[in-house]
């Protein structure tokens, strides 16, 4: 077809740009099992890693005898701490500013813990060497309750007695890691005081783990001719790990080329620095030949970064109509062994501070107290920003609470209580300025779609039925407005171990009018290569399909912090656009000396430069590349590349209304969704196929925390849960359908508008499952209960409430 | 993950199968479809030299429907229970209760055998084969003999069949036109073990009932069974709560399950009561 007999809407539409439900480019690898993850890297002459585990949750480590594993024909190496110690290697950093083992130092804090590293020449020996190794270990008492930690004479951290002073300011108790307060203290406890109605609540998120499919593996080489370390691994954040491992090791940082191949899921388990991770690149160095270590799925479990485990000490004050008038939270936080919980660097909460949720709250104030436990160290950030799935869990519950202590609907008591859209950008009282929202009309639409009068005439007749014995099964509608706080973040704010968390894309143009992108994020399946050739498409008028993108590879991609929080739209997605209007800017330069008018004279149309008045002249983007390499443009240097790093001013704030119908059977604790809507407000949409994924993966994933999946422990500190038949990820079997929508409140300072999405789903799911839970038996007295609501604990609130008879 | 090593051995005849258990003794194990030994032996629970595959021993297959008896052969897998329509005609139960374990792709290679064989209580097949009445036959060095199936639990992983005999059939009496039969089963997710889990039959003033995981054992109560023959399902849940000792574990404490277990019971009761001629 002549291009000039196109319409600018068919241009449009042939670029595939922003607004497209263009199918994902990584699936043609994906579905072909043509991927390429870790544990496909395949290296000559590589080694193969193990551990060795505590099977204790707190023990001295008395002594480790390796004879027995070195004996075995195919055995290397066996790694204790008393190897790494001389290299200053035995402990390694945290995210979260303290330190931890790399390999038992002496002691084990929980089950699990790495205590020697066997390296063999195939993972079938390595695994049987494994067994041979002999730990002498001496019990000591275990702490896996933090109130408990707070006041026990156990000291769980040896390393850090006598220090008063962590990294997050004063240590109360030697199990205390910190204090981290916002608000403003004594206004809220005013409030309080005379308020007219206070709901008090403890909200507990327990303990749960990302789970992502693909485990946590690396494979590292050490070219001991080159001197130069090539690492490969399930890196969320592959620029941070170089810097750390060049930090850790003191090996220079160009020598260092991290790449993170496909990664099949991360959802915050693969943001942090493992021993694995360590321990195959000092095994390298030690041997001279490439590592892999890869763990097994109870190794990811017990031993690799969980999620939540936040104890939420709530108060809620109103006016006798509903107004709220303050907020007040205690979060007792178990961190575990180790605070190695991955937030930027001055949040040790993350962003908990942004519990007032979607509210117009004037007083509020938060403590967190982080405490050591013996549990599995991490705290990350588990398919949401930094702990705003907690803060929003908490605020979804305590607004239900209140609901139930003024007796009102919580669907009204939601929609007199929402910052309006003339608020924005609002100011919070827990100091965070919300970008843009429109709260009233995304919820009335929400409320709309469902009929939710309807449902409520349906429950209430439910009720009746119940009462009179025709039914054993409750309705619950559980309603949830979330705000999510994403987009990490300002540089002046937001860093971790001081790294900036900009984030950048650069972008080159070929001679024929194609283009490749790299950035400094990494996708795990959130569809990148699809999306960012998207942006570039419509600032740049080149189809997606002739832009490829990449990402993952130090050597090659421009800095950046890496993919979590929901910061790769809301950051690099900024970086892109920018760098694709530095190219423009360039290009309008040479489309104008290629239509000898002036830069001013020409304007932009879809895929091209066009003369103002004139749209017959143009010159398209395929011909202005061309230009840009084979002529010599008066004050122009050849070429078409341009680099961005973007440093946002400002978080961007996705929100949305979800809404879940459930059914309980009351005698057997089971459930089963009828329906769930949910609506999401991510600003602009690049994909809506891929907006569309991203909230029936996130939804999954709170349906399983909401419903059952949890890290539990014994008293001894036992992982109880440390298998998928125990671990509950959903299958098809147990995944309802779920009802997508929208609205489109752009943020105003992203460069196009968009706020991100991929986590605003496990932020407003986990909410709306556990409230159609709560609202279910509300009728009946229940208040509160605390997730997950499994059978058992379901059936437990229907006992508790008397319906067994 | 990885199991320690062992000598695996493919033996195509039953007598073939039980000389190598001869000659290994403890060191040997049988495998059917895998899905209990396997993950043991990767977790290093369970360690054996020899594994002994019965994948290729034809003697072991196939369903024979009689006009009284049908017979399984004990490499009849999950999926041809389902799927075999002559089998669903006379025992609908045994189609119903393969429905409900672990999930497709299992059922495609576990089988009926192994699931009864290992004695593991959270299976579902041993119940049913107690309500059924089933008999299982075993081989061994001194030839064969048949155990009730109610007679063959003895506690979790242990049961009546010698280390050197193997598991060969199973038949079932079929129970005839008008009796009414049902499997209820709950469990936390698709792929678990039953919480509770019940199977009846109910009908021509015969009843039988028994009951899954909530013991050491799979529970068949001939009390239960006789108060339900005469009609009497108070009588029958309340002596199938006294026979069943439940344990707490992550599905729930005792208090739970035995409630669940009550549940299940009448749910499967009303159920074949209501197919029953």
């Amino acid at each position: 077809m002549n291009d000039q007999t196109l319409t600018p809407e068919e241009r449009a539409a042939n670029l595939k740009g922003m607004g497209c439900a263009r199918k994902r480019v990584e699936d043609v690898r994906f579905t072909q099992g043509k991927g390429n993850y870790v544990d496909d890297i395949k290296l000559d002459g590589m080694l193969f890693g193990d551990f060795v585990r505590s099977p204790y949750a707190h023990a001295r480590v008395v002594s480790v005898n390796k004879e027995a594993a070195l004996a075995l024909p195919g055995v290397i190496a066996v790694l204790t701490a008393e190897d790494l110690s001389p290299l200053g290697l035995h402990w390694m950093p945290t995210l979260a500013g303290d330190k931890q083992m790399v390999l038992a130092d002496g002691k084990v804090l929980f089950q699990g813990q790495e205590v020697a590293f066997v390296v063999a020449e195939d993972r079938y020996i390595a695994a049987d060497a494994v067994e041979l190794v002999e730990v002498e270990y001496e019990e000591l008492p275990v702490l896996t309750d933090p109130f408990e930690a707070l006041k026990s004479d156990v000291v769980l951290r040896e390393d850090l007695e006598g220090q008063t002073e962590g990294a997050h300011g004063p240590r109360k108790h030697h199990n205390h890691i910190f204090t981290w307060e916002q608000g403003d203290k004594d206004a809220t406890e005013a409030v309080l005081a005379e308020a007219d109605v206070v709901a008090e609540e403890m909200v507990y998120y327990h303990r749960t783990h990302p789970c992502p499919l693909e485990t946590c593996g690396s494979v590292a080489s050490m070219d001991k001719v080159t001197g130069k370390l090539t690492l490969y691994g399930t890196f969320q954040a592959p620029h941070a790990i170089r810097t750390v491992v060049s930090l850790i090791s003191g090996l220079a940082e160009h020598n260092i080329r991290v790449i993170s191949p496909d990664i099949g899921g991360g959802f915050g388990n693969k943001v942090g620095a493992y021993a694995g991770y360590v321990c195959s690149v000092v095994a390298s160095i030690v041997t001279g030949k490439p590592v892999k270590w890869v763990e097994d799925r109870m190794e990811n479990l017990m031993s690799t970064a969980f999620a939540r485990d936040y104890w939420m000490q709530g108060k809620i004050a109103a006016t006798k109509e509903g107004k709220i008038t303050g907020l007040w939270c205690h979060t007792t936080a178990d961190h575990g062994g180790f605070d190695a919980c991955a937030d930027p660097t001055k949040f040790p909460a993350g962003f908990m501070n942004i519990c007032t949720g979607s509210y117009d709250i004037p007083t509020a104030y938060l403590a967190v107290d982080g405490v050591y436990t013996n549990k599995a160290p991490g705290g990350v950030a588990y398919r949401c920003s930094f702990r705003v799935t907690e803060a929003a869990y908490f605020i979804e519950r305590m607004i239900e609470v209140l609901a139930i202590k003024l007796n009102m609907d919580a669907a009204e008591l939601r929609r007199i209580n929402f910052i309006k859209a003339n608020q924005f950008p609002y100011q919070s009282a827990l100091g965070w300025e919300y970008d843009s929202g429109d709260y009233h009309t995304a919820w009335d639409k929400a409320l709309k779609a469902v009929d939710y009068d309807g449902l409520r005439a349906d429950q209430a007749q439910r009720i009746e039925e119940f009462k009179a014995g025709k039914t054993r099964k409750l309705l619950g509608i559980g309603l949830t407005h979330f705000t999510e706080i994403v987009g990490a973040g300002p540089v002046k704010n937001c860093d971790i171990l001081g790294l900036g968390m900009f984030d950048s894309c650069e972008i080159r143009i070929h001679p024929t009018g194609s283009a490749i992108a790299r950035l400094g994020t990494i996708s795990q399946g959130q569809g990148h290569a699809t999306t960012f050739a998207q942006i570039i498409a419509s600032e740049i008028g080149l189809p997606a399909d002739d832009i490829t993108l990449e990402e993952g590879d130090t050597d090659t991609a421009p800095y950046g912090l890496g993919t979590y929080g929901s910061r790769s739209t809301p950051v690099a997605g900024a970086a892109t656009a920018m760098a694709a209007r530095k190219i423009r800017a360039k290009a309008q330069m040479i489309a104008a000396y290629l239509l000898e008018v002036h830069d001013n004279d020409v304007e932009w149309d879809v895929d091209r430069f066009a003369v103002k008045g004139a749209p017959e002249r143009f010159k398209t983007m395929k011909e202005i590349a061309f230009a840009a390499y084979n002529q010599a443009i008066p004050g122009l240097e050849p070429g078409l590349e341009a680099v961005s790093y973007y440093d946002p001013p400002n978080m961007t704030y996705p929100f949305g209304a979800y809404i879940c119908v459930m059914e309980i059977d009351v005698d057997t604790g089971e459930w089963e969704v009828r329906q769930f809507y949910a609506l999401d407000d991510c600003g602009t949409r690049i994909n809506p196929m891929i907006i569309d994924g991203q909230v029936h993966g996130g939804v999954t994933e709170a349906l399983a925390i909401a419903m059952g999946q949890e890290i539990a422990y014994d008293e001894m500190g036992n992982v109880k849960t440390g298998t998928l038949m125990d671990f509950f990820l959903p299958t098809a079997w147990e995944t309802p359908n779920y009802i997508t929508d929208y609205t489109v409140t752009p943020s105003p300072h992203h460069p196009i508008g968009a706020k991100g999405v991929g986590e605003s789903p496990n932020v407003g799911g986990v909410p709306a499952f556990s409230n159609a839970v709560h609202d279910a038996f509300r009728p009946f007295g229940l208040v509160q209960s605390h997730m997950p609501h499994d059978h058992w604990r379901i059936w437990k609130i229907a006992n508790g409430l008397g319906m067994h008879g | 993950m990885i199991p320690a090593g062992f000598e695996y051995h493919r033996p195509g005849d039953i007598a073939s199968a039980i000389g190598i258990l001869q000659e290994h003794g403890d060191e040997a194990r049988v495998i059917a479809g895998g899905h209990s030994l396997i993950p043991m032996m990767k977790l290093r629970m369970a360690e054996m030299g020899h594994l002994v595959d019965l994948q290729a021993i034809e003697e072991l297959k196939g369903i024979e429907i009689g006009p009284d008896t049908v017979t399984l052969g004990a490499m009849v897998t999950q999926h041809e229970l389902i799927t075999h329509d002559g089998l669903s005609a006379a025992i609908p139960l045994m189609r119903e209760a393969a429905l409900q374990i672990a999930d497709p792709q299992v059922r495609y290679v576990g089988t009926v055998g192994g699931n009864v064989a290992n004695g593991d209580p959270g299976n579902d097949m041993p119940g049913l084969m107690q309500c059924l009445n089933a008999t299982f036959e075993l081989s061994g060095p001194d030839g064969n003999r048949s155990v009730a199936a109610r007679d063959f639990y003895e506690a979790a992983y242990f049961t009546a069949r010698e280390d050197e005999e193997i598991l060969t059939r199973i038949s079932i009496r079929v129970p005839g036109s008008g009796v009414g039969q049902a499997y209820e089963k709950q469990k936390r997710k698709i792929g678990d073990y039953a919480t509770a889990a019940a199977a009846v039959m109910v009908g021509n003033g015969t009843a039988s009932v028994a009951m899954t995981n909530l013991a050491d054992t799979p529970i068949w109560s001939g009390e239960a069974s006789n108060a339900l023959a005469g009609g009497d399902v108070d009588g029958c849940v309340s002596a199938m709560l006294d026979a069943i000792e439940p344990v707490e574990d992550n599905r729930g404490p005792v208090e739970f399950k035995k409630h669940v277990a009550s549940v299940m019971l009448r749910r499967a009761i009303t159920r074949a009561q209501s197919r029953a001629g």
